[in-house]
C-alpha cells in the first residue's frame, strides 16, 4: 500500500478494465514522472470526452449531439437495422464498408451469472424503434461468443412474431485458414450458416 | 513450471486485458480450477470456442505463479452450441454453472460426485427431452444432497415420523410431522411434494407428467432450499425463465 493520494490514483485507476492491479501501479508510477503537460493534456481528454461525448438517443451508439453521425445521416437505409452489444462494434462493421443501413447498440449482452438481463440492456428501446413499419429487416451481430448467442435467441425469439426478416451474422470460418484447424463449434455454427451458391 | 492434465466443465470466463481470459472450470480431479486462456478471445484462437460456459474439455494446464495456464484443449462435448439455441436452456444453465461455482467453496479440492452431477445435468438439459426448468431443479435438489444437505420428501427430517406429511421446513431441510413442527413451515400441494421427491430421485416419466402449476411451486421450494445454503443468492436464479 502507498500513501494517499498514490494509493487512490492506483485504485481508480485497477477499475479500469483489463487492468490488474501491477499494471496499475506501473501507470501510476508512470504518471508520476510524467512531464506535468502531458499529464495536463490527458486530463483534459478525460474531461472533455465525458462533457462532449453522449450516447444518441436513437440506438445508443456515442455522440457528439442528441443523435449520432449514422442516425442523422439520411443516405442510411433505414428498412435495414444492424444490432450490436457495444459502440466499438458499430465502428468495426463500418471499417468493411458493406452495410449501408442503420443500428441499435444493445450496451452488452445477456449474461445471468453477472446479473445482467434482458431488462439492464436497451431491449425495451429496440422493440420501440420496431413498433412502426420502418425497418423490415433485422441483423443479430453480437458477439459470436456464448453470450452473443444466447442474446441473439433471445431477440429473434421476440422479433420472429413481428413478422419481420431476421438474419444472424454468419459465423464461420476465419478466411485465411485451412479447415482441418477449425474448432468444432466454429465448423459446427459454419454448417448451420452455410449459403446457396447462385452459378 | 509443470503441465498436468484433467478434464473439466468450463463454469464462468472473465476478460483478461487484450485477448486473454480468466476461465473457471470444474475438474474431475482438481476440483474448480482458474486458469489463464491466452488470446483466446480472438477470433483466430485455435481453442477460444471450447473453453466457453458449458463446454465439458479435456485440457492441459500449466501450473503457473498465481493462475494455471490452459496450454491445450480438446472437446469432450459442446454442450453449449444447444444450450444457447434455447432461451430456457441457457437461463436454466447458467443458474446450473453459477450453483456448481458456489457448491465448490473451495479451490483445488476435489469435488468428483459434484463434477459428475454437473456433466449428466448438462447433458441432460442440451438433450431437450426435459423441461428446462425441471432439470435445472432436479440438478439444485442433488447438488444440495451431495454437498450434504439432502432434503427428506418423505420421513420427517426431525424424528423420522414416517410420512407422508403436509409441512414442508425450509430451515429444517424436508418434510416435519406435525408435533415437531417448527416455526416458518409452508404446506405445499401432495402433488408438489411428489414431484420434488421424483426429481431428487431421478423419476423422470413421474416428473415429466407434472402439472405447470406444481412445477412452478417446487421451484419456489426448491429456489427457497437452495438461498438458505448459500451465503449469497444466486445473481442467475431470478433471471431463470420458467
Ligand atoms: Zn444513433
Ligand atoms: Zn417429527
Amino acid at each position: 500500500m502507498y500513501e494517499g493520494v498514490v494509493q487512490d490514483l492506483i485504485d481508480e485507476l485497477g477499475r479500469l478494465p483489463g487492468v490488474g492491479p501491477k499494471s496499475a501501479q506501473r501507470i501510476a508510477f508512470h504518471l508520476l514522472a510524467a512531464d506535468a503537460d502531458d499529464v495536463r493534456r490527458l486530463v483534459a481528454a478525460l474531461t472533455e470526452v465525458k462533457e462532449k461525448v453522449r450516447f444518441c438517443t436513437v440506438c445508443g451508439n456515442v455522440a457528439q449531439q442528441e443523435q449520432c453521425r449514422i442516425c442523422l445521416d439520411p443516405r442510411r437505409d433505414p428498412s435495414v437495422l444492424c444490432v450490436v452489444e457495444e459502440p466499438k462494434d458499430v465502428v468495426a462493421i463500418e471499417r468493411t464498408r458493406e452495410f449501408r443501413g442503420r443500428y441499435h447498440v444493445l450496451g452488452g449482452a445477456i449474461s445471468p451469472i453477472e446479473g445482467v438481463g434482458p431488462d439492464d440492456l436497451r431491449v425495451r428501446e429496440l422493440m420501440t424503434r420496431l413498433a412502426d413499419d420502418t425497418v423490415q429487416e433485422i441483423i443479430l451481430a453480437t458477439d459470436p461468443n456464448l453470450e452473443g448467442e444466447a442474446t441473439a435467441t433471445y431477440l429473434a425469439r421476440m422479433i420472429k412474431p413481428m413478422g419481420l426478416r431476421v438474419t444472424r451474422l454468419a459465423s464461420g470460418l476465419p478466411v485465411g485458414g485451412d479447415l482441418e484447424y477449425a474448432d468444432e463449434v466454429t465448423l459446427g455454427r459454419a454448417f448451420e450458416g452455410r449459403r446457396l451458391l447462385d452459378v | 513450471m509443470s503441465l498436468y492434465r484433467d478434464e473439466g466443465v468450463v463454469l464462468r470466463t472473465q476478460k483478461l486485458g487484450e485477448a486473454d481470459r480468466i476461465v473457471t472450470l470444474l475438474t474431475r480431479n482438481n476440483g474448480r480450477v482458474r486458469a489463464v486462456g491466452k488470446g483466446v478471445r480472438r477470433t483466430t484462437s485455435r481453442f477460444g470456442a471450447r473453453l466457453e460456459p458449458f463446454m465439458h474439455v479435456d485440457c492441459q494446464f500449466a501450473t503457473g505463479r498465481t493462475l494455471d495456464i490452459v496450454t491445450q484443449a480438446e472437446t469432450i462435448a459442446p454442450y453449449g452450441m444447444s444450450i444457447t439455441d434455447d432461451y430456457g436452456r441457457y437461463t436454466a444453465g447458467t443458474a446450473m454453472l453459477e450453483t456448481a461455482e458456489r457448491l465448490t467453496a473451495e479451490e483445488r479440492e476435489p469435488a468428483v460426485q459434484q463434477y459428475l452431477l454437473l456433466v449428466g445435468a448438462l447433458r441432460t438439459l442440451a438433450g431437450a427431452a426435459h423441461d428446462p426448468g425441471l432439470v435445472l431443479d432436479a440438478y439444485l435438489l442433488r447438488g444440495l444432497s451431495v454437498a450434504g444437505f439432502a432434503p427428506s420428501f418423505a420421513d420427517c427430517v426431525r424424528c423420522d415420523a414416517q410420512g407422508p406429511h403436509r409441512l414442508f421446513s425450509v430451515q429444517a431441510g424436508g418434510m416435519v410431522c406435525g408435533s415437531c413442527r417448527p416455526s416458518g413451515t409452508v404446506a405445499p400441494s401432495a402433488d408438489t411434494v411428489a414431484l420434488l421427491a421424483a426429481l431428487l430421485s431421478g423419476d423422470w416419466p413421474a416428473a415429466d407428467s407434472s402439472q405447470p402449476r406444481t412445477r412452478r411451486e417446487a421451484s419456489g421450494i426448491t429456489a427457497a432450499f437452495l438461498q438458505w445454503h448459500l451465503e449469497r443468492g444466486l445473481r442467475s436464479l431470478g433471471l431463470v425463465e420458467r
